[in-house]
């Protein structure tokens, strides 16, 4: 099962090292990034593997988020099959 | 692959223009609750509708988070009860609400539908039992959400229904007078009711339905209108084109969360109602999209063909994304719901009279409307002729959900808080009708050849 990771918010040193650090304890295996920077705004996303994650989906997104609120960014996980269905007939 | 423009579009689609899936509604049959006896059967339903239900919020919460997604309501239809509770052996339905209501409360769910009578051709004593009932049912009852059926294009109109529908209004109203008559808020006359709509007051299980199933309901004004402001100015091609896509995209969302919801609750899916539903946020308004469409105000000259185009253009997109639409579908255009709707009747843009000719071409009818408290039983059975006689000859569903807020009157505000909004008290054709409405009887079906 795949996920994306999308982080919205204004740039500082560290935000890939803090998601990737959590992502890398949880055991979720990241598969693409790409990530752009429009006027002093950060804009990342992430494709990643979180069938072996050691937590439920649910708990992830709960504590990816608290991580953003904590060092100030937006960071969502949703299930990939959202973008799939909306964007692909 | 998905590509970071696809991922920022829906996410902007979500954050910003308010989309969401506004409804998963579980489908309960109770017809196999039936009994005789009232204690055993509010036992049987309170019993069946729990267990069922069990796990529907907590699903429902689960795929927001999985999707990133608001799903804003998890809601409940039953079986009409004036059919499922038929053999009870009672004068009045209101226990039974009352079960409902208690149901409700236990799984969480905001509103259960289904305390419904269908009458279109003549009343049972069932039937009768649970219109008279209503009233009191929903003074007592806090999420309970009744509808009555008084009308087909198959049956006609039953005029004696609608005679009492008009009293029960007013009933209605009155017993929930310290509450600005939210009473009405919960009650639907309809006329050509469908049977598997997840949108309520008028939500029920109908009785062609299996025992179980989910609908979904999805809803995205603010959407399709920042997709018109992308277009502004270009021609009617353009215009609808935009709409279709944009419904097209919203409603695959639906899809997915049904799909989703279907699997992990062990209940066949039903159907995705693709309708454009209005909340009282700004930006979220169906009035704002005719706006964007280039009217001043809702209610201008043009509004009914704007709704026209869409309602029909919401329907083309969204019937590619799904193969199983149902319910309603369409643009709703309640007053009181939708901020840019309140502000057309305060301006004075938008009268009873012109709602009335957009219900020809939108998907409900007159919703959330409040008038004055003093408008006579007989006039509210007037309006919901009128309304009832545009779904019966044009095959369509209309509905009727008018609050007289007893007590005030034209131009005052009534609030009744949350997704059901604010709105103006509007003025009514006060002229009487009662030796229309006193006849009493059934007006008969149409004719269905020599269509024109």
């Amino acid at each position: 099962m795949k996920g994306i990771i999308t982080v919205l918010g204004k740039d500082k040193v560290g935000i890939i090292a803090k998601v990737c650090t959590y992502l890398a304890e949880r055991n979720v295996n990241i598969l693409d990034i790409s990530q752009t920077i429009v006027q002093d705004y950060f804009n990342m996303m992430m494709i990643v593997d979180i069938s072996q994650a050691a937590k439920s989906t649910e708990v992830l997104v709960e504590e990816l988020q608290q991580i953003g609120e904590e060092i100030g960014v937006e960071i969502k996980l949703q299930h990939e099959d959202i973008f799939n269905i909306m964007h692909r007939i | 692959m998905i590509s970071l423009v696809e991922v920022q579009e829906t996410n902007k689609m979500i954050r910003e223009m308010n989309l969401d899936v506004r409804t998963i509604t579980m489908g309960i049959s109770l017809m196999d609750c039936a009994h005789t006896d009232l204690k055993v059967f509010n036992q049987k339903i309170y019993d069946k509708i729990t267990k069922s239900a069990e796990k529907l919020v907590k699903t429902g919460e689960d795929l927001e988070k999985q999707f990133g997604v608001p799903i804003v309501n998890k809601r409940i239809s039953v079986t009409p009860i004036s059919i499922a509770a038929g053999s009870l052996n009672t004068d009045s339905y209101v226990p039974v609400a009352e079960a409902l209501d208690k149901a409700a409360k236990e799984v969480g769910v905001n509103f259960i539908g289904g305390f419904s009578a269908l009458v279109q051709k003549g009343c049972t004593t069932g039937d009768r039992k649970l219109i008279e009932s209503i009233p009191e049912a929903l003074a007592v009852t806090e999420r309970v959400c009744s509808s009555v059926n008084v009308g087909s294009s198959r049956s006609g109109i039953n005029m004696d229904a609608v005679k009492l529908m008009g009293e029960i209004i007013r009933q209605t109203a009155e017993r929930t007078a310290d509450r600005d008559s939210i009473g009405c808020a919960k009650l639907v006359v309809f006329c050509n009711a469908v049977e598997d709509n997840p949108f309520m007051a008028g939500a029920f299980h109908g009785v062609g339905e299996r025992e179980c199933v989910i609908n979904v309901g999805v809803s995205g004004p603010g959407v399709v209108k920042r997709a018109l402001e992308e277009v502004k100015g270009q021609d009617f091609e353009t215009l609808c084109e935009t709409i279709k896509r944009t419904a097209f995209k919203v409603t695959r969302v639906g899809q997915l969360v049904a799909q989703e919801a279907s699997k992990r609750l062990g209940v066949p899916f039903g159907i995705i109602d693709l309708s454009l539903a209005p909340t009282p946020l700004i930006g979220d308004s169906i009035a704002e999209i005719f706006q964007v469409m280039g009217l001043e105000e809702a209610g201008a000259p043009g509004t009914t063909a704007a709704l026209a185009i869409l309602n029909d253009n919401v329907k083309k997109g969204g019937v590619m994304a799904s193969s199983y639409v149902g319910g309603l579908s369409g643009a709703f255009i309640p007053v009181s719901e939708d901020h840019g709707m309140i502000q057309a009747v305060q301006r004075g843009a938008l009268t009873l009279e012109k709602l009335e000719a957009m219900t020809c071409v939108c998907s409900v009818g007159l919703d959330m409307i409040a008038i004055p408290g003093d408008t006579s039983r007989e006039t509210i059975s007037g309006i919901i002729a009128d309304e009832a006689a545009i779904g019966m000859v044009n095959n369509k569903t209309t509905a009727v959900r008018l609050i007289p807020v007893i007590g005030k009157g034209v131009g005052e505000m009534v609030e009744f808080g949350g997704l059901l909004g604010y709105a103006p008290i509007m003025p009514v054709n006060s002229f009487n009708c009662a030796g229309f409405i006193d006849r009493g009887g059934r007006i008969p079906a149409p004719i269905h050849s020599f269509k024109n």
